[in-house]
């Protein structure tokens, strides 16, 4: 696609969860209207939803304005999950305050506007977008998002035949590494991810547990341990609450892991 | 000029805070002014006899200084009688020793060991007891700073939401736009009010409804409210600013987090001269390590203030019950006094 040399409205997405934030971001599009033409394609209330909508939108805006603080899955997250899909749109940040965010951003080159949000602030930000500066990457954003909110994402992302799934961490019971890919077991099926588990382990600490080079376990889904017959598989196996499989446990993990579980 | 960083709870002062040098040096000095008048046999020979003293005086000061300096861990760890009494068995010992080793060169002060020794112990025990005093005469100043930095302490997150919605609803919805200012103005009205006066129950209880009613404007459906303060008298006094942060935290933690509804319940009862104040909301669905935190200040402020207040008479507890996280405070409940005649 080429740049338009006529204006061209740009295409727009509002996600927050406060509706009278979205309708002033509304309000101040009109009147910026005559000099930056926008289309308003959507409007969703957090992240997740804004995924959902993107899932079976025709055509992606070109840009985002996303708030940061959200329920369910907030700004920060969900640019990382657009990150890693094809032509992601341009994501703009809005905050109300958040001296976290705000000094993460300056050090990171994010485009941000603080609420209340200004009309010149938000023609220029959007002036920006059409530069089509790279945006920052999906790591970088993780790593902001973990800052930020103080924990890692609530949700990871699959592709799977095209489609985005986005699978609940707290769904998930084990982590397990093959050869090449790193797959997730919830209670209903797995899923294959683009993660590795050393992320994995580090954005989550302390919810999995590593019992195996290849094996993070979410700790409360553990049941017990038992010691292998044979050590040639693995030194141990932990026994889940909720599936019958058992996960290996390798002899360094063996102590740490069953004084974390029982302890 | 506050300076309540000088002072460190202990009846000795903090020995390498640069005030309290200063305050040692000068006063230090003006003893030694005060000695050369009275030893100077002629008025014209007063700042000569000060200059004689002060070269035997300020090795000794620095000295004992740097000391002092060098070992103030070690003697706030003392009981305050104890390091005090060392401090002047110091400023005697040194001056004893400094008038040997003065001695020594050949720069004879004129004065016996005995007599330095008293004279710098006496010295050192003056300035003392002025830093006791002193100490004392800061101690409501310290608490004062305290409650007013412990009440200062809406969020500005909740200010900056607040003003984002009112400029939301002004072109469309003016009148509301009109009373949500007014309330902003009147909450933050209560926050510049003088800290340390008790408020009446009633309008804590105002004060609290006003500023769910601004978050209620942002949140919409998702923040439920249901008070039950009827069964209460609103007239006795409480310290001000209490609800408002408890219900702060309430919507931060249990109604920002989560997608759907969620309910904040207040609930106030007296029994036997205690007022129970009771405030429940939703459990997030998971709260990361910083938020507690955040959370644990809140309520680790609110204790002090009660300390402050009440000393050991009131109570703040919080925990989770039935699946919703409950903080419940017991204040003794002071009415407001009758005038006398």
């Amino acid at each position: 696609m080429s740049t338009p040399a006529t204006p061209e409205a740009l295409s727009l997405l509002i996600v927050d969860d406060e509706p009278l934030a979205r309708s002033r971001l509304r309000t101040l599009l009109e009147d910026i209207a005559p000099d930056c033409p926008t289309r308003v394609q959507g409007e969703a209330d957090n992240g997740h939803k804004a995924l959902a909508w993107l899932q079976t939108a025709d055509e992606w805006p070109q840009v985002v304005l996303a708030d940061i603080h959200m329920p369910g899955m907030d700004g920060l997250e969900l640019a990382a999950h657009l990150g890693r899909c094809p032509c992601p749109p341009a994501v703009i940040f809005t905050t109300a305050y958040d001296n976290h965010a705000v000094q993460a951003f300056e050090l990171n080159a994010v485009d941000y506007l603080l609420k209340p949000v200004r009309a010149q602030r938000l023609q220029a930000a959007l002036e920006k977008t059409k530069l089509r500066l790279p945006a920052p990457d999906v790591e970088q954003l993780a790593q902001l998002g973990r800052q930020v909110r103080g924990n890692g994402r609530t949700h990871l992302p699959c592709h799977e035949r095209g489609r985005l799934l986005l699978v609940p961490v707290e769904e998930v019971i084990y982590f397990k590494a093959d050869l090449k890919y790193v797959t997730a077991r919830t209670l209903a099926r797995e899923y294959v991810l683009d993660e590795t588990l050393t992320h994995l382990e580090e954005e989550y600490p302390e919810q999995f547990l590593r019992l195996h080079r290849s094996v993070l376990v979410t700790r409360s889904a553990l049941a017990g341990f038992e010691r292998a017959q044979d050590e040639e598989d693995a030194y141990g196996w932990a026994l889940l609450k909720e599936l019958p499989e058992k996960l290996p446990v390798s002899r360094r993990q063996w102590a740490i892991a069953r004084e974390l579980a029982c302890g | 000029m506050l300076s309540i960083r000088q002072n460190t709870g202990h009846s000795l002062p903090d020995w390498r805070n640069l005030g309290v040098l200063l305050r040692v040096l000068l006063g230090a000095n003006l003893l030694a002014l005060g000695a050369a008048l009275i030893q100077a046999p002629r008025l014209s020979l007063w700042l000569e006899a000060f200059v004689e003293n002060a070269a035997w005086l300020e090795p000794l000061l620095f000295l004992n200084l740097g000391i002092l300096a060098a070992s103030r861990d070690l003697l706030q760890r003392c009981a305050p009688r104890f390091a005090q009494t060392l401090a002047i068995a110091l400023a005697g010992g040194t001056a004893a020793l400094l008038w040997d080793a003065l001695r020594f060169l050949g720069l004879d002060g004129g004065t016996s060991p005995h007599r330095a020794a008293l004279l710098a112990a006496i010295g050192a025990g003056l300035l003392l007891l002025y830093f006791e005093l002193r100490a004392q005469a800061l101690a409501p100043r310290v608490e004062e700073a305290r409650l007013q930095a412990l009440n200062a302490r809406i969020r500005p997150h909740f200010l900056f939401n607040a003003l984002n919605t009112v400029t939301a609803l002004i072109r469309h919805q003016p009148r509301q736009a009109e009373t949500a200012l007014e309330e902003l103005a009147e909450l933050f009205r209560a926050l510049l009010q003088d800290p340390r006066e008790l408020v009446p129950l009633s309008r804590e209880i105002a004060l609290g409804r006003q500023y769910l009613d601004l978050e209620k404007l942002r949140l919409g459906e998702r923040l439920q409210v249901s008070w039950n303060v009827e069964q209460v008298p609103m007239d006795p006094l409480v310290p001000p600013l209490m609800l408002q942060p408890l219900l702060e935290n309430a919507v931060h933690h249990g109604i920002e987090p989560c997608t759907g509804p969620g309910e904040i319940r207040i609930q106030v009862s007296m029994a036997d001269g205690t007022l129970n104040l009771r405030i429940s909301n939703p459990l997030p669905p998971t709260t990361s390590a910083r938020e507690e935190r955040g959370n644990h200040m809140a309520l680790g402020n609110i204790r002090q203030r009660l300390a402050l207040y009440y000393d050991m008479e009131a109570r703040l507890e919080h925990g989770i019950r039935d699946g919703l996280y409950l903080v419940s405070i017991e204040l003794p409940c002071r009415h407001p006094q009758p005038l006398k005649p």
